[in-house]
């Protein structure tokens, strides 16, 4: 019902040829729903120097999908957000307790899940069945994916609300955070389960390859140019967003993977602050 | 090594109880290890209300875990109290920190106005910002004469900038114990004394405990009430006096330092002359 209001606004509003099929004003949809989120969390991925983090719950996911559909769930992504949820807490569990680098920690899991997934999904010779979650297809997403993307939509921006200033604290420094009573941890805990939940439900979407490159590049690219939070935030948001309908729209004329051209307009948009960047400071 | 051991639960003991009417802070039978290795073991202090407690030492010698371990950031052994002023202990004391250098990436798009919303208010910063908060931040700064960086990016601001900005942050709220961990880098010889010298000046003001770990012997002469010498335990305190004049003291800084110190106190005479 929500979704035929939606399509004949986009109609009425959006007198193009691409705006013409129902599977781009989902996708459409979609994207003003998970790029907004991308930007928001990207913030503080760069600003935690998490990229890498991000990267392996990424790949974290992908195994969760194949656990998930190996097991025969009613629904792959169920199990997925579980298994990555559960993932990104040991890796940040095990990060805090030990004194091992950081990177290594990462690079271990990352590496160990990604196999476990790979191993699971040709288990039969079936591989290319699953080929799609490392590209993605974002033409595909049904209206109860919609849905879902909304809820979760809802849930990130209140706790986001809820944990920011916590999180900026931490992120800045850790001890300063601590004798503010922050309990880093906790605050750790929450957000690397958020980045979780977001890669894997639009790993599917955006493909395991690139997904990372669309929660860092437009937080690296508003890092550039801005000077305080609220810019920070609002520009990587405006960033992710166009980035998201440009490559979107290009995508369709192109003829060319979605999630691919979304991450290359970011790509460049990234390189645009960069030369914009002596400018500000 | 032996005799001071012996010396100290004495001194304590002498104090036990009793923080002559006025508000203190007592550190009890503190002992770290990280691993195998004990970093710090049964170290004792006792801080009164409006003193600045210097605490000297090697490097490697304990002093920022002590602090680390008095926020509770590392895991420690023993006991902090904070008794007001009728000798009740009234639970955990609000403690005020100022690290010794906030690593941070220096790109940070992050405002002075964003870190103090922050860390003081529910409201996130990625919000827009109320004038009763700007108000409120730029009373906080004002008590460390910063309120004029408010805008700027903390990752643009020289060493001492900073580290007003983050004392004016350790103030707020007003806290029972403010721990500094004296900057190593970053600032000049200038900086450190004004620095220094707005401390003195908050504490006589607001009657504040201090600890500060400090590098600098000259500068705690000037300015701190106690110094306490700390090499895995506390090795000796009192007043600066007492303690430069230790031998102990002048075996761990070295004789270069004191040698220094006195030809400096003779060029201060002759200019007085």
């Amino acid at each position: 019902m929500m979704l035929n209001l939606w399509f004949d606004f986009i109609e009425f509003l959006l007198p193009f040829q691409w705006a013409g099929h129902d599977f781009m004003k989902s996708a459409l949809l979609a994207i003003l729903l998970i790029t907004p989120l991308f930007g928001l969390l990207g913030t503080m991925i760069v600003s935690n120097k998490m990229a890498f983090f991000s990267d392996a719950l990424g790949h974290g996911a992908f195994t969760g999908i194949a656990i998930g559909s190996l097991i025969g769930l009613i629904s792959p992504i169920m199990a997925a957000v579980i298994f990555s949820i559960i993932f990104a807490l040991i890796i940040t569990v095990i990060k805090n307790k030990s004194r091992a680098s950081t990177d290594t920690i990462i690079g271990v899991f990352s590496s160990i899940a990604i196999a476990l997934g790979l191993v699971l999904m040709s288990f039969g010779g079936s591989f290319n069945k699953y080929s799609s979650y490392l590209i993605g297809d974002l033409l595909s997403i049904s209206p109860t994916e919609i849905l879902i993307l909304t809820i979760v939509f809802i849930i990130v921006i209140a706790l986001w609300v809820i944990i920011f200033n916590k999180l900026l604290m931490v992120s800045i420094n850790q001890s300063l955070a601590h004798s503010r009573g922050v309990n880093t941890l906790l605050i750790e805990i929450i957000f690397t389960a958020m980045i979780a939940v977001i890669v894997t439900i639009s790993i599917q979407w955006v493909g395991l390859l690139i997904i990372n490159s669309l929660l860092v590049l437009p937080a690296a690219g508003a890092r550039n140019i801005t000077k305080n939070v609220r810019q920070y935030t609002l520009v990587a948001i405006i960033i992710a967003v166009f980035s998201g309908v440009c490559g979107l729209i290009a995508s369709y004329y192109l003829n060319t993977a979605t999630g691919a051209t979304i991450v290359l307009v970011a790509g460049i948009i990234f390189f645009l602050t960069l030369i914009l960047k002596n400018k500000f400071d | 090594m032996e005799q001071l051991k012996e010396k100290n639960p004495q001194k304590i003991k002498s104090n036990e109880n009793q923080c002559s009417g006025l508000c203190c802070t007592r550190v009890e039978n503190f002992c770290v290890n990280f691993g195998n290795m004990k970093v710090l073991e049964d170290v004792n202090l006792h801080i009164h209300c409006g003193e600045l407690t210097a605490i000297i030492g090697p490097n490697g010698g304990g002093k920022s875990t002590l602090l680390k371990a008095m926020l509770g950031e590392v895991r420690h052994s023993g006991e902090l109290k904070y008794l007001d002023e009728k000798d009740q202990s009234s639970g955990q004391p609000v403690i005020g920190y100022v690290p010794q250098h906030l690593s941070f990436d220096t790109d940070t798009p992050t405002s002075v106005l964003d870190l103090f919303t922050a860390c003081n208010s529910n409201i996130p910063a990625w919000l827009l910002s109320t004038k009763k908060i700007k108000t409120k931040v730029k009373e906080s700064l004002a008590v460390t004469k910063a309120e004029h960086l408010i805008n700027r990016r903390i990752g643009a601001l020289s060493g001492g900038e900073l580290q007003r900005v983050l004392l004016a942050l350790a103030l707020d709220p007003m806290p029972d114990l403010l721990l500094l961990d004296e900057p190593v880098s970053g600032i000049d010889q200038n900086g450190l004394e004004v620095f220094y010298d707005t401390v003195s000046e908050i504490r006589k003001k607001y009657d504040l405990s201090i600890i500060l770990v400090s590098h600098d012997l000259d500068l705690v002469e000037k300015y701190a009430d106690r110094v306490i010498l700390l090499n895995g335990t506390v090795l000796c305190s009192g007043s600066a006096k007492a303690v430069f004049n230790d031998p102990i003291t002048a075996k761990i800084f070295g004789l270069t330092w004191f040698k220094n110190r006195s030809s400096d106190q003779g060029k201060d005479d002759e200019d007085n002359q």
